[in-house]
């Protein structure tokens, strides 16, 4: 009996094994085939993709049953209609796995080599590429629907939330529930900026300045919001960076309960009513342009010595302050710039809504970003992307699923915290160089090192 | 001066719930340096859990004509609930507290969250997005006390909690249980190789906080006899202030910083317009907590602290 019980664990953790390593050798396989693939391949073989979609999206879709273009890669077809799966999947595969993959793989020589030439240019002419062939897919993909266009937008806002309370929550290792707050303050500050100067309006009457040039004036707007979060932010933080621990997570939770409270009693800017008529001026290009420079200001922020300080001041604050570190400072100045940039999403958020409300800006929307945040991954600008974009593409995904979604998401979560307690792609570092470069050379430089050696 | 004794009894009522649910706050807190965030969403799913039990007694006894006075329904009610919604809190350990024990604090937080979204939407599932009314149980008899009035309801929430409170002091103070539990609270590290297990510990507090919160949840019911599945969120982030305020792990603390802000948000409610109540009430405890940021009865900490 005491034999078969110790050896049936064995039995099982060997059968588990060997499930997990063949699982590992066909990763490592596909892995090893795309190893060569820059990221301009994947670009070129995606804009394919998605101008095949453009072109012969909507025959294919037809002719293998499909009412229209699934819109959200087949998952809403799928839930909605089971009988479908089977041309659904087939359509992906046609439309967007094969040339991808494939184009990805044949084009290795044309666009590493290309890469390679881009490496030679300024880093920022090469960026600027790529990054403008990201915008022409992304404007290529959304260019089927309405309904892809604003799930763009929500997506990118969504980056810029979940990378600014990175930087509190994984940068700097405190627990903030502020965000909410911070977003409202910047969704108003940047709403009233906008609405007060450029709309006529029945709640602050007629513009002060001709409307025409409103959409040159609405960074300002955010910059605006973004500096009344700010501000909130330092009232936040005169308290709650004297001692460490759980105490920024009540002040800050406490602050989010203010503001909400604030907004609704504050009748002149709309109460609990909210505050509507916002100009249509956060198109896809512009919170593009938001969430690109969100993502390089932040990455140069946390790479920077002021980031590494904060590292410091996370991982042992009492050896930080030891080793000259400004820990006051540095945990003041990081909460303010995050605070800078969640008002800014809060301020594109309002005006891709068009209409905010106190009531916005609950417990739920700082679960929703405090999920998205530890989905990706703490302490990494990649994972805080793939937090972003995983999670709003999971929650309108299950959307036919109605309320049992809030069960299949929260489930999903509590498995990746349990597997991976700091989320999927957390503490690594977003070295754009490295991203874009060639991937065959850097192999040939081993093997040249293997050789040598 | 009438005015201002009816609001005290209803500050102390008010208190009674916020104290109950926040004693689950910092037991938990006292064990693993950790919040359960799920707390909140278990008091709502221990009034729900009292809710069909009532409805489950009250059936059986109209079915089958047994007469059982209102007092023993309530008491059978209280002890039933508390201890279903003890396997509640066990769960919550179990599946989101137990296998992130190694991990940052901030990775439990998230999962107490998100199991406090699950249970919410099972519920929401369940019984649809209507509110729930609680079975009247206790007639309400007015008393006028010298033109203060006071409902006997009101008189039974207060005892009960006090009582309540009063057991898991003794509890605390004069069992084998309880004198482990204060161990683990002083050293977490050292006291589990003198033989008392943590898991055991932890599951125990865990079942003793969702056991006061559902007994909190039931004496809503009474008072206010409306149930929503986000009563958690509304009144669950009150209590842990009020579990903050007390001070970090101290139960004593706790239970009288829930009356307090019982005191706070009456008080606030009978002086400001009511809209203002959350505002100045939050603003209060911020002040309070610049100026003790250890809550009343917590310790200074340093600046290592488990993370």
């Amino acid at each position: 009996m005491e034999t078969q019980n110790s050896k049936s664990p064995t039995e099982k953790t060997n059968v588990l094994n060997t499930i997990r390593n063949s699982i590992n050798k066909v990763l490592n396989l596909i892995r090893n085939y795309f190893s060569e693939v820059p990221l301009l391949g994947w670009f070129i073989g995606t804009l394919t993709a998605v101008s095949l979609e453009q072109l012969v999206g909507r025959l294919i879709a037809l002719s293998l049953g499909l009412p229209k273009i699934p819109v959200l890669f087949g998952f809403v077809t799928i839930l909605k209609h089971p009988y479908l799966i089977p041309s659904t999947i087939l359509y992906m595969l046609v439309i967007y796995i094969l040339p991808i993959v494939s184009i990805a793989r044949l084009t290795v020589p044309i666009t590493n080599w290309l890469a390679g030439k881009l490496l030679v240019l300024p880093i920022f002419i090469s960026v600027i590429i790529h990054l403008g062939l990201l915008y022409l897919i992304m404007h290529l993909w959304s260019g089927i629907s309405d309904y892809r266009v604003l799930m763009l937008r929500f997506i990118l806002i969504a980056v810029i939330a979940t990378l600014s309370l990175n930087v509190v929550n994984g940068y700097m290792g405190e627990f903030s529930c502020s965000h909410p707050g911070f977003m409202a303050l910047g969704a108003y500050g940047a709403s009233i900026c906008t609405v007060v100067l450029f709309v006529d309006d029945s709640m602050f009457g007629p513009a002060l300045l001709p409307p025409a040039i409103g959409p040159f004036m609405f960074p300002i707007a955010l910059i605006v919001g973004g500096c009344l979060a700010s501000v909130g932010a330092f009232l936040v933080a005169i308290p709650s960076f004297r001692t460490r621990g759980d105490y920024l997570a009540i002040v800050s939770l406490a602050f989010t309960f203010i503001v909400k409270s604030l907004i609704e009693n504050l009748e002149i800017i709309g109460g609990a009513r909210g505050l509507s008529s916002q100009p249509n001026w956060a198109n896809l290009p512009s919170i593009f342009i938001c969430a690109v420079a969100c993502v390089w200001i932040i990455n140069n922020f946390v790479r920077s010595t002021l980031g590494k300080a904060l590292n410091a001041v996370r991982d042992d604050e009492l050896a930080a302050n030891v080793m000259t570190v400004n820990t006051r400072r540095t945990k003041m100045t990081a909460f303010l710039f995050a605070a800078f940039w969640a008002g800014v999403a809060g301020g594109l958020l309002a005006h891709v809504l068009r209409y905010v409300n106190p009531g916005t800006f609950g417990i739920q929307k700082l679960a929703e970003v405090l999920a998205m945040v530890y989905f990706g991954g703490l302490n990494s600008i990649q994972g805080s992307i793939l937090g972003a974009i995983g999670f709003n593409i999971l929650s309108e995904a299950l959307r036919p699923l109605a309320i049992y979604k809030w069960i299949i998401i929260p489930s999903m979560l509590i498995l990746i915290m349990i597997f991976r307690p700091t989320g999927l792609l957390a503490f690594k570092e977003f070295d754009v160089k490295k991203i874009i470069s060639p991937k065959q050379k850097q192999k040939k430089e081993v093997q040249n090192v293997i050789a040598s050696n | 001066m009438k005015f201002f004794l009816q609001n005290v009894i209803n500050a102390v009522q008010w208190g009674s719930f916020y104290s109950l649910i926040a004693i689950g706050y910092s037991m938990v807190y006292s064990i693993l340096m950790l919040f359960n965030f799920a707390h909140g969403d278990i008091f709502m799913v221990g009034a729900y859990i009292g809710f069909g039990i009532t409805t489950l007694i009250i059936g059986i006894c109209a079915a089958s004509a047994i007469v059982l006075p209102n007092w023993l329904i309530l008491t059978l009610i209280i002890i039933i609930s508390m201890f279903l919604t003890s396997f509640v809190g066990m769960f919550v350990e179990r599946v989101a507290y137990r296998p992130l024990r190694a991990a940052p604090r901030a990775s439990a937080a998230i999962t107490g969250l998100m199991i406090g979204i699950v249970f919410e939407t099972v519920i929401l599932a369940m019984l649809g997005a209507k509110r729930v009314s609680f079975p009247a149980l206790i007639p309400a008899i007015t008393f006028n006390v010298g033109g203060v009035f006071i409902t006997n309801q009101k008189i039974i929430i207060v005892l009960v909690s006090l009582g309540l409170m009063f057991a898991l002091h003794q509890f605390i103070k004069r069992t084998k249980w309880g004198m482990a539990m204060r161990a683990m609270s002083f050293d977490f590290v050292v006291v589990p190789l003198m033989g008392v297990s943590i898991n055991t510990m932890a599951a125990l507090t865990f079942a003793i906080g969702s056991a006061l919160a559902s007994a909190a949840g039931i004496l809503y019911g009474i008072a206010y006899p409306v149930l929503d599945p986000y009563m958690g969120i509304k009144y669950g982030w009150m209590a842990f202030v009020a579990a903050i305020l007390g001070g970090r792990g101290s139960v004593m603390g706790a239970a009288l910083a829930g009356f307090l802000l019982g005191f706070i948000q009456i008080f606030v409610a009978m002086i400001f317009p009511s809209t203002l109540r959350d505002l100045i009430a939050f603003s209060i405890i911020i002040v309070i907590l610049t100026i003790r940021p250890h809550g009343f009865f917590g310790e200074a900490y340093s600046a290592r602290l488990r993370l």
